[in-house]
């Protein structure tokens, strides 16, 4: 699903956020990437999504060589891709429901088919009943609740999540963690970057630890 | 849930389909567009009114031209034409010539200026009466002043007529005496390169003040269209309600300059009027015709769509990946 070989990216400042990177995800994994701030993680995820691009090096995502997607192509690109973010990135002017059918909107879906899905969606995240409501009127696990929503409603391929528990108690973590565990069930491949080691160990998942740009080690989930 | 999706295979497949997602685009940008002009009326009208008012500056003067330029035509029409007569040529043999050429169906009617009614003119007019009194003799020639019949006079027949008189033997020389309305005209044809020239410049400010607004408006929304497209929005899809906005900025504009235009016209339809009266004229102040108001609103909405284009496309182009 996703392959790095050999991938740097250098800033225009001249940090160099990942060097000689060589990674591999398959189809239908989670995988978490861990590390501290700065190792590397959200430039990971950024190049993936194609809100960057490396320096050097080969990225291959669902079979598409990303130097080779432009112009219009890109957003064809993420139309397979869910995003999640730390600070959720909801926009507060809009309800729930059009900020879960945001990715189904911008792709062209007719209303009756964003409907059925925003729908099918929330109640999967069980927010149902707050589809009227205005985020900031949403405690924060809510808000990250319909971030998910928003990240799975057009049956992405590729779900990324950047810290997606990182503002939250450990409870709601786990319970998100457990959201993402069953889109992955159902063929989702699932990438997470999160510090919350301990959390992470319990779900027994591939783990990638990156430091100063560079794979450290891979880990492969502990059979119990 | 079908993962092996092919990436970018939205809704869209069949043509028809495709279509049909074009169309409900347009129509959400259309109405996402006016959802953003009504949220702000106030700010919306004033910059409305401002691109009015700069369309009206160009507008107006182009209209005040053009209606000198029909009044001096219509002047043109009515000339005279002075005959010189050769100064062998004596009164008697110029008041026969003044009869002879009555008979002709071009012209409506002749008057015959003597040279001494020329002289005594000249002497009373000029103040040089004393510097006049030297000279042995009058050096003036006796002049035949026709009015030609306007309803029988195409351009072609006056220098026809010109031409005939010019080489009748007793004539010295045949002048359309309307060299003020040439110059005159001249002096609007100055003044229509003057008006291209603000128009250029009044479309450059329309198009700073469309692409100013736009890009208030897109500093705004930066968040939302950052998340578009994260979600895989096309530039495009972006595009389209600024574009809509510009749009309907430019239109908006075009319409207060025409109103701005009628109200003009309405204010000085009177005193026009009454100077027509005096001059015996049935001259009227003409307002834009219908091709000129059609041309104000491409031009506005041509320039409003232009500015909003520019606008984005700079921020889109600056979120592509690097």
């Amino acid at each position: 699903m996703i392959q790095f070989t050999d991938v740097y990216k250098r800033y225009a400042s001249g940090k160099d956020a990942l060097k000689k990177l060589n990674l591999f995800v398959e189809q239908g994994a989670m995988v978490f990437i861990t590390g501290r701030s700065g190792a590397g993680k959200t430039t990971l995820l950024r190049l993936i999504a194609l809100i960057e691009r490396q320096t050097r090096g080969q990225i291959i995502v669902n079979s598409q060589n990303l130097e080779r997607v432009k112009g219009n192509r890109i957003s064809l690109f993420r139309r397979n891709l869910g995003f999640m973010f730390q600070d959720h990135r909801l926009l507060n002017d809009r309800t729930v429901f059009d900020n879960v059918a945001l990715p189904m909107v911008v792709a062209g879906y007719s209303y009756q088919e964003i409907r059925k899905r925003v729908h099918a969606s929330l109640d999967k995240v069980g927010l149902l009943s707050l589809e009227k409501s205005y985020p900031l009127a949403l405690s924060g696990g809510e808000q990250q609740r319909v971030g998910i929503a928003r990240a799975v409603v057009h049956r992405p391929a590729l779900l990324l999540a950047d810290e997606p528990t990182g503002n939250l108690d450990p409870a709601l973590s786990w319970e998100s963690m457990k959201l993402f565990e069953q889109f992955n069930q159902v063929g989702v491949t699932v990438l997470i970057a999160s510090h919350d080691l301990e959390m992470i160990r319990r779900l027994r998942k591939p783990i990638i630890t990156l430091k100063a740009g560079q794979l450290l080690t891979k880990n492969l989930p502990v059979e119990p | 849930m079908n993962v092996k999706r092919k990436p970018g295979t939205g809704p869209n497949n069949s043509l028809g389909r495709k279509f049909q997602v074009w169309i409900a685009q347009h129509a959400r940008a259309m109405l996402v567009s006016t959802g953003q002009l009504s949220k702000n009326p106030i700010g919306n009208i004033f910059s409305i009114a401002v691109i009015g008012i700069t369309l009206a500056l160009p507008a107006g003067l182009h209209l005040i031209i053009n209606n000198a330029t029909q009044i001096l035509e219509n002047w043109e029409g009515n000339v005279q034409v002075a005959i010189y007569l050769k100064p062998h040529v004596d009164e008697a043999q110029a008041r026969q010539l003044s009869q002879n050429l009555q008979a002709d169906s071009v012209i409506e009617n002749i008057t015959l200026i003597t040279k001494e009614q020329a002289l005594n003119e000249y002497k009373t007019l000029s103040g040089f009466a004393e510097a006049l009194e030297a000279l042995e003799e009058n050096p003036l020639p006796n002049v035949l002043i026709i009015r030609p019949n306007i309803n029988s006079l195409s351009s072609v027949a006056g220098s026809e007529l010109i031409h005939r008189l010019s080489n009748m033997e007793e004539v010295e020389s045949a002048q359309l005496d309307h060299q003020w309305v040439n110059r005159l005209i001249a002096i609007l044809d100055i003044l229509k390169r003057g008006v291209i020239i603000l128009t250029t410049l009044f479309s450059i400010a329309v198009l700073l003040i469309v692409g100013n607004t736009m890009r208030l408006s897109i500093f705004n929304k930066r968040t939302e269209i950052e998340i578009d497209k994260l979600f895989g929005a096309t530039n495009s899809f972006i595009q389209r309600p600024f574009l809509y906005t510009g749009l309907i900025y430019g239109a908006g504009g075009s319409l207060v300059a025409w109103c701005l235009l009628l109200l003009l016209t309405f204010i000085i339809q009177d005193p026009v009027n009454q100077l027509s009266i005096l001059y015996g004229s049935d001259f009227a102040i003409n307002g834009l015709n219908a091709k000129e108001v059609f041309a104000l609103f491409g031009i506005g909405s041509g320039l409003g769509l232009l500015g909003s284009w520019i606008a984005v496309g700079r921020h889109l182009s600056a979120t592509e990946p690097t």
